[in-house]
């Protein structure tokens, strides 16, 4: 059998016990199928990046496969039904990770560093990045470690 | 070329791909955090002459990129 990664994101109406009910009855159809569900990753309520289908926050759910391609085909049909599923995407890995994924370390080390770290900043810089043009990754050189001299470059180049 | 002496008036050291060598991280579409650090500002993917990501991480690197944008995870564009 193969190793797979699945996502999906529900709906944003439906509560934390209904999208963790949903990922359950996935688990049910991946079992009746003759797979094994390894590993299951709820991850809360997450803003989505963009509306999709009206919805600004969507619950995602991660769930680590040792299935054949049958029972893939089967769950993500089901996901191509399911009115509460916006979106899902499965892929083929070569192993499986173990323990939490990077998403839920990166809510650890928020929840001890303040809330609103590292990204809520990054993030609302991008906001008021406003109309930039040709400089679109000018910043960004050098990568993370200059990000303290940002606001003087853009600075000197307006 | 890439042997030259420090010299040159428009030296630039020699820059090493983030993503090889020990210790470096592994490209995942999950870790929003660190695909965003090769994104604009705009959202757009950081071209590899910029932040001296090898061709073969680069493609790597792209996937994981367009697999979290589809997750909503990064944005298309930001505008």
């Amino acid at each position: 059998m193969a190793l797979y990664e699945a996502v999906f994101i529900a709906r944003q109406d439906i509560s934390a016990a209904q999208a963790e009910a949903l990922g359950e009855k996935y688990q049910g159809i991946i079992a009746e199928n003759g797979g094994k569900v390894t590993k299951t990753e709820y991850w809360g309520l997450k803003n989505l990046a963009y509306r999709i289908k009206k919805n600004r926050k969507g619950h995602y759910t991660l769930l680590n496969l040792d299935a054949p391609a049958t029972a893939i085909r089967e769950m993500e049909r089901n996901l191509r039904i399911d009115e509460d599923v916006l979106r899902y995407l499965t892929v083929r890995v070569e192993e499986l990770e173990e323990g939490p994924s990077a998403m839920l370390r990166s809510r650890e080390e928020r929840g001890r560093g303040g809330r609103f770290g590292d990204r809520g900043r990054d993030r609302d810089r991008d906001r008021d990045g406003g109309p930039r043009g040709r400089r679109d990754w000018g910043p960004r050189e050098g990568a993370p470690r200059e990000r303290e001299a940002e606001p003087v470059a853009t600075g000197a180049d307006e | 070329m890439s042997a030259a002496p420090a010299r040159r008036p428009f030296f630039r050291r020699q820059k090493s791909c983030p993503f090889s060598g020990p210790g470096a991280p592994k490209i995942d579409y999950k870790d929003v955090k660190l695909l965003q650090r090769f994104t604009s500002e705009r959202g757009k993917i950081v071209p590899s002459r910029i932040t001296a990501v090898s061709a073969k991480k680069q493609r790597e690197l792209a996937r994981a990129i367009k697999r979290a944008r589809n997750l909503a995870l990064l944005p298309f564009l930001v505008k």
